[in-house]
């Protein structure tokens, strides 16, 4: 230590009695005097405490030169040396001298940051990220600052806020402030901040507000937190249901797209098809192959895989329910509980393929353009892969009411669906239409599948957490009729979102299931046949 | 003549498997471990009685008969573990797992299974009680075919959902298991396991006999008749509902008792046994073997186990896809199981007959029951 003082005793006397030994020496600011105090061993802790209490715009950089060795001092002046070997000023400014750039004398060495003081630059350093370029990082620093509970960072923050753009980022920044501001000692600043608090509406500001509910001394601060937590608990409240019906229509989005294909196969040939939740693992599965394919071939357009896996899904779930109803279902025709014993079966061979084929979970990580979402309320945000979910159902039944009540063929299933003997009399290929049908509907199903695996995991069992709740769609919904699952759907969807948490804990969802089966046995008794269940003597035989 | 080829086959039945094989046993011709997995065989063949009853003479398809299996396990498997309690690791009066779950106070509906002659009417009771139940909220409101198979299906995953939950104070996901004695016979001895051997093939003998005299009475004749044409029944002045709750209830009390004479020769009950595939895998028993004939229920129960534990052992990873297959293969090929081996056989062996009901070659084999073919053909119109 001692030889190193020595040697810059010496170069600072050399730089000054050095040549042209003039210095364009600026009014020294309080940055000025700091960084120099910095600079000096002896007095370099003491001006880091100040540091921190210091919210002037350049204390970054200073700092930030400080810890990466950057910090110079220049005929007695601190400088920072900048990437391309420029001298700067602490404003900025580049460092003249005599009108030509300055600069260092070889050999010089930069200020020393003692290693005990360290940690406390990177805390300041840490704190002063409420500036950082990214909103992110500007956001959870503020955040961080806020939960510190440190009086010390109020200058700073009121500065940040003065200056920040970005809303989200005000209100966290606001939010923080106001926290902060609950410990002081003056009560009209305590009552700004809990109203400041009441107006940000977030969840994290309930705890600050009910500790001085139990312990402010001025009544008046005390008024106005308690009803500032009112509003706030109302608030939560009304996002909250509003968060569990936007989660309750996304499920009910998947459910649709799956049903609508059991609904209208089960409708038209009286059969369910229990492989079906296998036809949506089949399409997760493809989403997860295109994933790799892109991976490996198309890195730059790695994004695009998710354009190429939603029709591929379509067409490959179609084809394999094709395949199936060619080479099996169409000899048990009018045996729909053998059907049904059939299904399982091969549902169960595909599941277990699967799982020898791909292993027990992968998983396939979204496009970017799905990242993020729209933050409707503070603090509530819905994913747009989730809006994509619901607008991809919407999609999927604006075109089978199209195909169902616009198109020829759609007449013909509609005549199927009510006389099938009456139909084929009249010239209606019953058998190619069964199959073409029974291939839309698993091909839906491996829409659903590609569109599930934006927001969960694939495995082998991902059909099992939907299929009971189609099932239960098309008990509901009654056969095939478009509205009947959409109703039902939506119903199911709703009630068990909005059943959860009602019901609370941990098992919740489990006993939102159980408790909405026991519902449609209960609704069974009122309408045996379904919500919209088929009128006259047809609908009665099934 | 039938009727003594039935007594014939009863007669040789209850020799070899009541008499003989314990007997074998018991001279050490037999290991114990076989002895066992035969008990394990016929209790799950009372099981596959129980759906026979309803699916292949009533043609309603239950898929939730493991629900009522559960039952009558979970009956005698809480009475075992009673017995059991307090001089386990701990002392406790209660059952080692609920310690590990903080409940040190036997709940209520534990009680009742304390007491040996209640667990066991409550193995059979119980689950006829909640068949009865599930058949008078859907039968009546003419919930039938598909609809009522996937109803039950959800029921049964929605019971082993249940099943799974610590909450529910039966064990969660490890079940009932470490069984020590039952009416103070120990189970690891031989004898006792010999014992248990001998009073399930005795039950089963006795269902046997018992569902013989039901499917030729008058009751078992309208059985058939709902399957075949129910709405022609209900014509003719019959309360159909009646006779579904009926036989729908007696095969949950079946799957009860087999449940009762499982657990204490397996030694553990799961959720696992409780759920959707497990119910489904009975209904391949039945169709395996030959469904609508009590015999084929009892090879088909028997002789897929056997093919279960040998295949599991070697290929665990194959035996979900064997399954499978079997429940496809099944269906489409042998519709009338090994019991119709024969005359399929024989039919395609034998001299070509016109018009006799055994042509008519694109029809699978089971609609050539005059009746099924024409009730679907009436109610899908």
């Amino acid at each position: 230590m001692a030889v190193r003082e020595v040697v810059r005793l010496i170069l600072a006397v050399s730089i000054f009695v050095g040549p042209g030994g003039v210095l364009a020496a600026g009014p020294a600011s309080d940055l000025e005097s700091l960084a120099k105090r910095l600079a000096a061993p002896a007095t370099q802790k003491q001006a880091l405490a100040e540091a921190a209490e210091s919210a002037d715009p350049g204390l970054e950089a200073l700092l930030r030169a400080l810890k990466e060795g950057g910090l110079y001092l220049y005929k007695d002046r601190p400088v920072l040396l900048a990437d391309d070997a420029s001298l700067k000023d602490l404003a900025g400014q580049p460092v003249l001298d005599n009108g030509q750039p300055a600069q260092l004398s070889s050999g010089q060495e930069a200020v020393t940051l003692d290693e005990s003081l360290f940690g406390a630059v990177q805390a300041i350093l840490q704190r002063l990220e409420v500036f950082a370029p990214q909103a992110a990082t500007r956001r959870s620093a503020a955040f961080k600052l806020g939960a510190s509970g440190d009086a010390a960072a109020i200058p700073l923050l009121t500065r940040v806020l003065a200056r920040e753009k970005d809303p989200g980022v005000r209100a966290t920044v606001a939010e923080a402030l106001a926290k902060l501001q609950l410990a002081s000692p003056d009560p009209a600043s305590r009552l700004a901040a809990v109203q400041a608090l009441a107006q940000s509406r977030s969840e994290a500001a309930l705890p600050a507000l009910r500790a001085v509910m139990a312990s402010d001394p001025d009544p008046r601060v005390k008024g106005e937190a308690g009803d500032a937590i009112k509003n706030l608990d109302a608030f939560l409240f009304r996002r909250n249901v509003l968060g569990y019906f936007f989660n309750g229509t996304s499920l009910a989005a998947v459910l649709l797209i799956m049903s609508l294909g059991l609904s209208v196969t089960f409708g038209l040939m009286g059969i369910i098809n229990m492989a079906h939740g296998e036809m949506l693992m089949i399409g997760s599965y493809t989403a997860f192959v295109m994933q790799e394919l892109f991976a490996t071939h198309f890195r730059a357009h790695q994004d695009y895989f998710f354009v190429a896996a939603l029709p591929l899904s379509f067409l490959v779930a179609g084809a394999v329910g094709l395949a199936l109803e060619i080479g099996l279902l169409r000899f048990l025709y009018r045996r729909p509980l053998e059907t049904l014993i059939v299904t399982w079966g091969i549902g169960m061979i595909l599941q277990q393929a699967a799982r020898l084929w791909f292993g027990d979970q992968t998983s396939v990580s979204p496009p970017t353009w799905f990242r993020g979402g729209w933050e409707i309320l503070p603090g509530l945000i819905f994913p747009w892969s989730r809006i994509f979910i619901i607008g991809l159902a919407l999609a999927v039944l604006l075109a089978l009411a199209l195909l169902f009540y616009r198109s020829y063929t759609g007449l013909k299933i509609r005549a199927v669906m009510q006389n099938r003997a009456m139909a084929s009399c009249l010239g209606v290929s019953t058998r190619r239409l069964d199959a073409l049908t029974f291939a839309l509907g698993t091909a839906l199903a491996g829409v659903a599948g590609c569109a599930l695996s934006l927001i969960g995991t694939v495995d082998p069992e991902v059909g099992k957490t939907y299929i009971v709740d189609s099932f239960m769609v098309v008990v509901l919904g009654g056969v095939g009729k478009l509205v009947g699952t959409v109703v039902a759907s939506l119903g199911i969807g709703l009630s068990n979102k909005l059943l959860e948490p009602a019901i609370g804990g941990t098992a919740a969802a489990i006993y939102a299931k159980v408790a909405i089966l026991g519902i449609v046995i209960v609704f069974l008794q009122w309408r045996p046949t379904g919500l919209f269940a088929a009128k006259g003597r047809a609908a009665e035989a099934t | 003549m039938k009727l003594d080829r039935h007594v014939a086959a009863l007669a040789v039945f209850g020799i070899v498997f009541v008499v003989v094989l314990p007997l074998a046993n018991a001279a050490g011709l037999l290991s114990d471990y076989y002895l066992n997995l035969f008990g394990k065989y016929l209790s799950l063949a009372i099981l596959a009685l129980g759906m026979d009853l309803i699916w292949g003479y009533t043609g309603i398809l239950s898929l939730g008969q493991a629900i009522f299996f559960g039952i009558g396990a979970y009956a005698i498997g809480m009475c075992m573990m009673l017995e059991g309690s307090g001089k386990g690791v701990y002392g406790e009066p209660v059952p080692d797992f609920m310690i590990w779950n903080q409940v040190y106070q036997l709940p209520l509906f534990w009680k009742p299974f304390k007491y040996f002659p209640l667990a066991v009417l409550g193995a059979v009771l119980l689950p006829a009680l909640v068949a009865a139940a599930i058949g008078f909220l859907t039968f009546h409101r003419r919930v039938r075919g598909t609809y009522f198979a996937i109803l039950t299906q959800a029921i049964a995953f929605a019971v082993w959902l249940l099943v799974n939950r610590n909450e529910m104070k039966l064990g969660g996901t490890n079940g009932l298991t470490d069984f020590k004695s039952l009416l103070g016979f120990s189970l690891g001895r031989p004898s006792t396991q010999r014992a248990l051997y001998v009073v399930t093939a005795v039950v089963l003998l006795a269902t046997l006999i018992i569902c013989r005299w039901l499917v030729r009475s008058k009751a078992g004749l309208v059985l058939q008749a709902v399957r075949d044409n129910e709405r022609r029944l209900e014509f003719l002045g019959y309360d159909v509902n009646v006779y579904k709750i009926f036989v729908f209830a007696l095969s949950g009390a079946l799957a009860g008792l087999a449940g009762l004479l499982y657990a204490p020769q397996v030694g553990i009950i799961t959720p696992s046994q409780v759920g959707v595939l497990p119910s489904l895998e009975i209904v391949i028993w039945v169709a395996f073997g030959g469904k609508g004939t009590l015999w084929g229920a009892l090879l088909g129960a028997v002789s897929i186990n056997w093919l279960r534990s040998v295949l599991t052992g070697t290929y665990p990873r194959l035996w979900p896809i064997i399954l499978g297959a079997l429940f496809v293969g099944v269906i489409m090929l042998f519709p009338d199981g090994l019991m119709g081996l024969g005359a399929r056989v024989r039919r395609f062996l034998g001299p070509v007959r016109m018009g006799g009901p055994e042509m008519a070659p694109q029809t699978p084999p089971s609609s050539s029951r005059p009746g099924e073919a024409g009730v679907l053909l009436e109610d899908r119109r």
